[in-house]
């Protein structure tokens, strides 16, 4: 079973005249882990954008688990990405006056699918995922906000990965650290995703992060149009 | 559903000095909303209870509404007497059933002093036509003994058998009737009228401190000793008005036009009612002004709490985004947004009404004092809770407005929030 399917997919931002992104065929399989560089402005975050629903393709299809979201209605995308996603931002994107533990525990607020596979107790769960990441415990009622850039990179990691999600994206989440913490939390990440049985799409423009991955591919590679994108 | 109140509650923690303050803002106006709607109700409340199963108030010629405030709720001074004479004219009129002498002018302490006949106790009614009640003592029967309403007696500590001593005009320092003290026989049940702030006399107990009097003035070098008085005659010369009761409700225009055409001197007859529908006819432009001046500043305060929730959008627009990347539906945004607009509006609203009965009962007694107005302590009736109610939906509408901006954003947005 693919992961993932993208099919004859063009792309134009709304009022721009040129293509944004015009991928043919791009497939990734469950579970696997795949390394997509880009350089700035190559449409790397508009394609994170079509991976999770939030913009609509002009043409093609996005299969995600057999399913072509965008023949969904965008209530049924932004329940299909709650589900079966986690998303890891570069910002982390944590509510910095929610306590660390509760920022965890926010997909299985919103996503009944993910707290089932949260097991019978979610807050165990986030706390056991805490624990494995290595988050010391006396920080985890602490607001997001207070924690320091690697805790905040820590918690932001368990709440992709709480519930399970067959698939797990990570747009540029290491570059608020140093090269040797880099490759620690890369490693962390690969370790956890592969726990959870998660295909793992980890976007950077940073080539030399791509040494532990199943596979590299660079955006250019895959998307014929070369067009910038707005920021 | 619970989870998503719980983060509603959280994140309006995390701003709680700019919301804390809108609250304040909103409390504040509706306190004032409440004040002016509860000053008017109860002030139309307390005159109108004031007197009950009167058919026409009697007195010197004067406008209808001057001659009810002296009369019956004892605010300002008379501008004229009448002559006991004319009042045995009415008194004994065919069509009349009973008549109370009113006779004003002394004070004790701030408190008005009020000359009428014995009948006064069984034949007065207020409210829903209610009677007087001793709440201890008996009426006066002699000269010199007196009946304090029980806000008299409360306020100033008078127990029964106290010697108290009269002044002269309504001025709280004006020259005393200190030679002829009076005995306390009782005191009266409260009443909510203006009964209990008034110290109730015989007709004849004020003669008989005027004796030595003449023109406002004791006559100097005569004293008369209080021991003397009962050789004197006490029948009064005159009083300052009269509460009339007919026998037959029909006759009162027949009445009113007797007293308005009577020969000895210039009378006005009022019917309690129309001069009360007079008096509100004159103040309803003031009250309609008062309460537009407290909704504006009701709309001023929500218009802070929408300013204050747009304010903060930039930190919203963040949570939002991140919310909806997790998966939060435009119901979950609703029910966010709209909960913390309503939970500070009615936070706001329930504090204003703390805020209203800690004033009201702080300003109560002055309101009674100077304006004779009762101001009751109560949980809100239905006007109020339709005023408060309007303002919750008013707040609640003002955090939609952000809120609605908020959900476009987090859809413009996508999946990383833009700062």
């Amino acid at each position: 079973m693919t992961a993932l399917r993208i099919t004859d997919l063009v792309f134009r931002w709304p009022r721009q005249a040129q293509i944004c992104l015009d991928i043919a065929r791009f497939e990734l399989a469950a579970g696997e882990r795949v390394f997509l560089h880009g350089a700035s402005g190559s449409g790397k975050s508009t394609l994170l954008g079509l991976l999770g629903g939030v913009a609509l393709p002009q043409q093609g299809r996005i299969e995600l688990l057999g399913t072509d979201i965008t023949r969904l209605g965008s209530r049924d995308r932004d329940r299909f990405r709650a589900d079966h996603i986690g998303f890891l931002f570069q910002q982390f994107n944590l509510l910095p006056w929610l306590p660390a533990l509760d920022n965890v525990l926010l997909p299985c607020t919103f996503s009944a699918r993910r707290r089932e596979r949260a097991g019978a107790d979610p807050r165990a769960e986030a706390e056991r995922m805490l624990r494995h990441l290595d988050l010391d415990t006396a920080s985890w009622r602490k607001p997001a906000g207070e924690l320091s850039v690697g805790q905040q990179q820590r918690v932001a990691a368990a709440r992709a990965l709480i519930g399970r999600p067959e698939i797990l994206i990570a747009d540029e989440p290491t570059s608020a650290l140093d090269a040797e913490r880099q490759q620690v939390f890369i490693d962390l990440l690969l370790q956890e995703s592969a726990a959870v049985g998660a295909a793992l799409v980890f976007v950077s423009h940073d080539q030399r992060l791509a040494g532990h991955f199943d596979r590299s591919i660079a955006l250019h590679d895959i998307s014929t149009a070369m067009a910038e994108q707005p920021e | 559903m619970k989870a998503v109140l719980r983060l509603a509650a959280l994140s309006a923690w995390s701003r709680r000095l700019t919301l804390g303050l809108t609250l304040v803002a909103i409390a504040l106006a509706v306190t004032l909303l409440l004040a002016v709607e509860r000053i008017r109700v109860d002030a139309r409340q307390s005159f109108t209870q004031s007197v009950s199963g009167v058919d026409l108030v009697v007195g010197a010629r004067t406008g209808g509404v001057q001659l009810m405030l002296y009369a019956v709720f004892h605010a300002g001074a008379a501008s004229n007497n009448i002559t006991w004479d004319s009042y045995q004219a009415i008194a004994t009129h065919p069509a009349v059933d009973w008549a109370l002498p009113l006779s004003l002018g002394d004070s004790h302490r701030g408190f008005a002093v009020l000359g009428t006949s014995a009948d006064y106790f069984a034949r007065f009614r207020y409210g829903d036509r209610e009677e007087l009640r001793l709440r201890q003592g008996q009426p006066f029967a002699g000269v010199f003994e007196a009946v304090l309403g029980s806000e008299v007696a409360q306020a100033l500590g008078y127990r029964l058998d106290d010697r108290i001593t009269l002044s002269h005009g309504l001025a709280e320092l004006g020259p005393e009737h200190g030679d002829k003290p009076f005995r306390v026989t009782g005191i009266l049940a409260p009443t909510g009228t203006p009964a209990d702030r008034t110290i109730h006399v015989s007709l004849e107990s004020i003669s008989a401190l005027h004796l030595d009097w003449v023109g406002g003035a004791p006559v100097p070098g005569v004293k008369i000793p209080a021991e003397f008085v009962a050789k004197f005659d006490l029948r009064p010369k005159q009083i300052t008005a009269a509460l009339v009761g007919l026998k037959q409700r029909g006759d009162v225009f027949r009445m009113q036009r007797f007293v308005n055409q009577y020969r000895g001197e210039p009378l006005l007859a009022v019917l309690p009612g129309v001069a009360l529908d007079e008096l509100w006819q004159g103040i309803a432009l003031l009250e309609r002004t008062l309460l537009a001046v407290s909704a504006l500043v009701v709309l001023i305060g929500l218009a802070g709490l929408a300013a204050t929730l747009l304010a903060g959008l930039n930190e919203r627009r963040r949570e939002l985004a991140i919310l909806r990347a997790l998966g939060a539906g435009p119901g979950d945004m609703f029910l966010m947004l709209t909960a913390e607009g309503v939970l500070v509006t009615a936070a706001g609203a329930l504090l204003g009404l703390v805020l209203l009965t800690v004033a009201s009962n702080l300003a109560a007694p002055w309101l009674l004092d100077r304006l004779g107005v009762v101001l009751g302590t109560r949980w809100p009736g239905r006007e109020e809770l339709a005023l408060i109610g309007a303002v919750i939906t008013t707040g609640l509408v003002a955090s939609l407005i952000p809120g609605w901006r908020a959900w476009r954003m987090s859809l413009a947005d996508g999946l990383t929030p833009k700062l």
